[in-house]
Formats: C-alpha cells, sequence, structure tokens
C-alpha cells in the first residue's frame, strides 16, 4: 500500500493535481511513483512561462539507476518552479506530496481536470500494475 | 506479473520477497535492482558491508591436460602465470580485436579451470569456446549448477570469519581457497575478488545451497551493518572504481585497449592466442579510441549512449557509463573518446536531450579504497 492524499486528482503518468485558487494548480509525482522510481537524483522542471500541454513532456526526473519523462497533467503556463528541489531532488523521496511538489501551472483548459483520477480510482489503477 | 514467469531465476529468487527486493528484468534474469535503496546498499558496502547475490553468472569448467593450453589460445592474459588457488582477470577476444566478454581465470588444479563470465553472454561465450575446443580437454557448462553470492565492503572479511575456520587473511587478493566450510555449508570456493571496488569475497557454491549461506551471512552481519544488496549499488559501485561492464565499456566493437584493461592484454605471450595480431597493430599503431572519465560540470547526468562533443562542435565519442555518484556526489561517467582529445582536463560537452551540457574529462578511478 502506498499513501496517496485525498482531494488531489493523478493522471495515469503518476503525477497529481492539487487545485490551488482560480485556475492554478500544483504538480507534484505520487508516492508511488517515487516508490517506483527509487533514489532521484535529478529533476529537470520546465522554466517559467513555459507553456505545457496535457500528457506530453514538460521535464524529465531521473534515479540513480533509470531517466523518466514528466508528463505534465493538464495543458497552460508555469507560473512557478519548486526550486528547491534542484539541490535536493531527494526531497521528493522524502516529501512527494509536500515541499517535494514540482511546479505550478496556470491552466488554459480546466476542463482536463475532469479526466483525471480521484484518489480510489488512481489506487485501483496502481494496485493493477502490482498485480 | 505474467512477463516475470518468462524469465530465468537464481536460487536466490524466493528470498527476494523476504528482504524487500524491487525485482526487475535484468538482460532476461529477474533480478533485485536494489532491497532498500540504491544509495544506502551503496553507502552500506563503501562504509560496512554488503550482500550481493551474483547467481546470474556463468561458470565453464575447463578440464584435461590441454585446459592450459587451450584457455591461453581463448583468453589475451597470459594464463600460464596462474599458480593453483589463483585468479585472472581477462578478456576472451574475435580476431579483429573486439570482446567476446571480459572473465576471471580459476586455476582450480593443474588441469582443472574454472572461467566466470557474464550472464548475458553464456551461451555465446559457450559456443565460441566450443568452436576453439582443442586437443585433450572437456568443456562444461555448470551454470545452473553453481550460486555466487559476493559479500564486500571494509567489514566483509570480519562477518565472513565468524563462520569459518579457515583464516582468511591468508587470502590474497585474486587469490581463492576451495572446499571451504561455512556455517556448516561444505564445499565453497572462497575467492578474495569483487566488483565494488572493496575488499571482499566472491563465494561460489552448489545452488542449492545458496539459500542457506545467504540467510547465514545475513544473520551473522546484522550487527556489523551488512545489508542486502541489489545490481542497482553494484553498478554504481563498480563506475566508480572504473570496472568495466560487457555491453557498455566492452562490446564485440570495443577491444579491451579501448576500454582501458590493457593490462589484461598480453600480446607479449609466447603464445598465439585470438585477436593477438590485431590487437598488436592496436597498440603499435596507437589506440584511435581511450576510455575516459568525465565529470558534468552542467546540470545533468551521464548514461550510456549520450554523444561526447568537442569544444569546437564535433562529435568525438559516447558516454558508456554514467550515474550520479553516491560516494562522490558529482555526475560522473565513462566515456569512449578520440584519443586526441582524450587528456585529462580536456572540456568537453554531453549532448543530454538535445541540449549540450558542459564536461570535463577527469582522472578514473574516481574511487579508491
Amino acid at each position: 500500500m502506498t499513501k496517496v492524499t485525498s482531494s488531489l486528482r493523478y493522471s495515469k503518468e503518476h503525477e497529481w493535481v492539487q487545485q490551488l485558487e482560480g485556475n492554478r494548480v500544483r504538480i507534484g509525482i505520487s508516492d508511488y511513483a517515487q516508490k517506483a522510481l527509487g533514489d532521484i537524483v535529478f529533476v529537470e522542471n520546465p522554466a517559467i512561462d513555459d507553456e505545457v500541454t496535457v500528457n506530453e513532456s514538460m521535464g524529465t526526473i531521473e534515479s540513480v539507476k533509470a531517466v523518466s519523462e514528466l508528463y505534465s497533467p493538464v495543458s497552460g503556463t508555469i507560473v512557478t518552479v519548486n526550486e528547491e528541489l534542484e539541490g535536493a531532488p531527494e526531497t521528493i523521496n522524502e516529501h512527494p506530496f509536500e515541499a517535494g511538489w514540482l511546479v505550478e501551472v496556470e491552466m488554459s483548459n480546466p476542463e482536463e481536470l475532469d479526466s483525471l483520477l480521484n484518489e480510489d480510482e488512481y489506487q485501483a489503477f496502481t494496485n493493477e500494475g502490482e498485480e | 506479473m505474467g512477463t516475470e514467469t518468462a524469465l530465468k531465476q537464481t536460487p536466490l529468487f524466493e528470498v527476494y520477497k523476504k528482504y524487500g527486493a524491487k525485482v526487475i528484468d535484468f538482460g532476461g534474469w529477474a533480478l533485485p535492482v536494489q532491497f532498500s535503496s540504491i544509495l544506502e546498499e551503496h553507502e552500506a558496502v563503501r562504509t560496512e558491508a554488503g550482500l550481493f547475490d551474483v547467481s546470474h553468472m556463468g561458470e565453464v569448467l575447463v578440464e584435461g591436460k590441454d585446459a592450459e593450453s587451450y584457455i591461453n589460445y581463448l583468453v589475451t592474459n597470459d594464463v600460464t602465470k596462474l599458480s593453483i588457488n589463483q585468479a585472472q582477470y581477462t578478456a576472451m577476444c574475435y580476431p579483429d580485436g573486439g570482446t567476446v566478454d571480459d572473465l576471471l581465470v580459476y586455476k582450480l588444479g593443474n588441469e582443472k579451470y574454472l572461467l566466470v563470465i557474464n550472464a548475458a553472454n553464456i551461451e555465446k561465450d559457450y559456443e565460441w569456446m566450443k568452436q576453439h575446443v582443442k586437443g585433450e580437454m572437456a568443456l562444461q557448462n555448470i551454470s545452473e549448477d553453481i550460486a555466487q553470492l559476493a559479500i564486500q565492503g571494509p567489514k566483509a572479511e570480519s562477518i565472513l570469519q565468524k563462520l569459518t575456520e579457515i583464516d582468511l587473511s591468508e587470502i590474497g587478493s585474486f587469490k581463492f581457497a576451495q572446499h571451504v566450510n561455512i556455517s556448516g555449508i561444505t564445499d565453497i570456493l572462497v575467492s578474495r575478488t569483487g566488483y565494488t571496488g572493496e575488499n571482499g569475497y566472491e563465494l561460489y557454491l552448489a545452488a542449492d545451497k545458496a539459500v542457506v549461506l545467504w540467510e547465514k551471512l545475513l544473520e551473522a552481519g546484522t550487527t556489523n551493518g551488512l545489508q542486502p544488496c541489489g545490481l542497482g549499488a553494484r553498478d554504481t559501485l563498480r563506475l566508480e572504481a572504473r570496472l568495466a561492464l560487457y555491453g557498455q565499456e566492452l562490446s564485440n566493437d570495443i577491444s579491451p585497449l579501448e576500454a582501458g584493461i590493457g593490462f589484461v592484454v598480453k600480446t607479449n605471450k609466447e603464445s598465439d592466442f585470438i585477436g593477438k595480431s590485431a590487437l598488436t597493430e592496436q597498440k603499435e599503431a596507437g589506440l584511435k579510441r581511450k576510455l575516459v572519465g568525465i565529470e558534468v560540470t552542467g546540470r545533468g547526468i551521464p548514461r550510456h549512449g549520450y554523444k561526447v562533443i568537442s569544444q569546437g562542435g564535433e562529435e568525438i565519442g559516447i558516454v558508456t557509463s554514467g550515474t550520479q555518484s553516491p560516494s562522490l556526489k558529482k555526475s560522473l561517467g565513462l566515456a569512449l573518446v578520440s584519443a586526441d582529445q582524450a587528456e585529462v582536463g580536456t572540456p568537453i560537452k554531453v549532448e543530454i536531450r538535445n541540449k549540450l551540457i558542459e564536461a570535463v574529462i577527469v582522472n578514473a578511478p574516481f574511487y579508491k579504497r
């Protein structure tokens, strides 16, 4: 069992999305994802003002062993980047839902949130993969 | 998982779960990439000790009057220099000097040798060996009957010593003892060798006794910080110590000279061996490519297959291995580059996801104990 925090929505690429005020969302990777990746040693986030598109690569995350793409769960513009991660990428392993967040996005199409999974659906989705 | 049933398993597979292993597909083998965390396991081996299951490695027994001359024709190092109970690191080459595999030769007796080869190459190597059989000798692929555990790190010796009556300090580097009894398990080959850059032992034994030995070792080592380790840590450890990995630093396209293991190529040995003339020529003409250490000073991690670019924008080589080094906390790698760009201190760039990232050629090994 991995930890899933409620009131978040999830993509099938294992990103979580937390709605902030207005059309702004915060994005991170799930506890399941950080466990699957193992020790995270490098994060390449998009830059502020970059446009991101739903289900398209917005950056990369590297564990000791492997390089993985970060897929944006929504479309919009990057408004904030978690710069703490540059010097301390292991924060994602330690606190994936809190201090280990990645970016904040001003959504251009908030309806995309509807196609994301809720907590129960995401839990079921990750359990499937473990069988 | 449905796909896992098709993967080959070592005799330790059944206990991986109990120790929290994350099992992945390593070239057709279901092997643990990690137990706790690669970084934690890496640190354990550098400061205390780690236990690895490396039973996927292949073993071929060569016996007979002509065993020595046969092996000496097959490999680049000089087997005639070995005493009984001594091991030698060597390479097996094609006539053009490309590498079939890198391996260890154990001299078990005057007419008896054990060759330890890479898991992914077992079939290819065995075919190659069979093709060159000559004289009075017999070859036997005993890979499936033999398990191998590696206990590595500064505390490896004291942990292992608790379980055996032989004096381990008497086994020198690249020496071994046969028919050793460890904790009641008999007939173990104990070799002071390893793939981590630390002191340690590789233990060869009958496959059906491997689980018991694994558990006895972990039990004896818990108070000394011994941790089960996966192949993820094995890879970062060997990379820091600049130990070559077949398929990365070595391949059918890369000679042992280019890969920086020229010390195993004895072109002056009297008898002929496969690849001798090509390797001699390479040596005399000067190498076109060399394996070097690189440090990425910009933001990024070098990975196998990334391009190395000169300051002038020319492609000069390729990264063979790379990682964020757990011991040195730097972004480090090994690269095969044009010999004229191989000098330590040369600024280079590594192409990482279409961006050119600053790097420099540095001395390797990165880590020495």
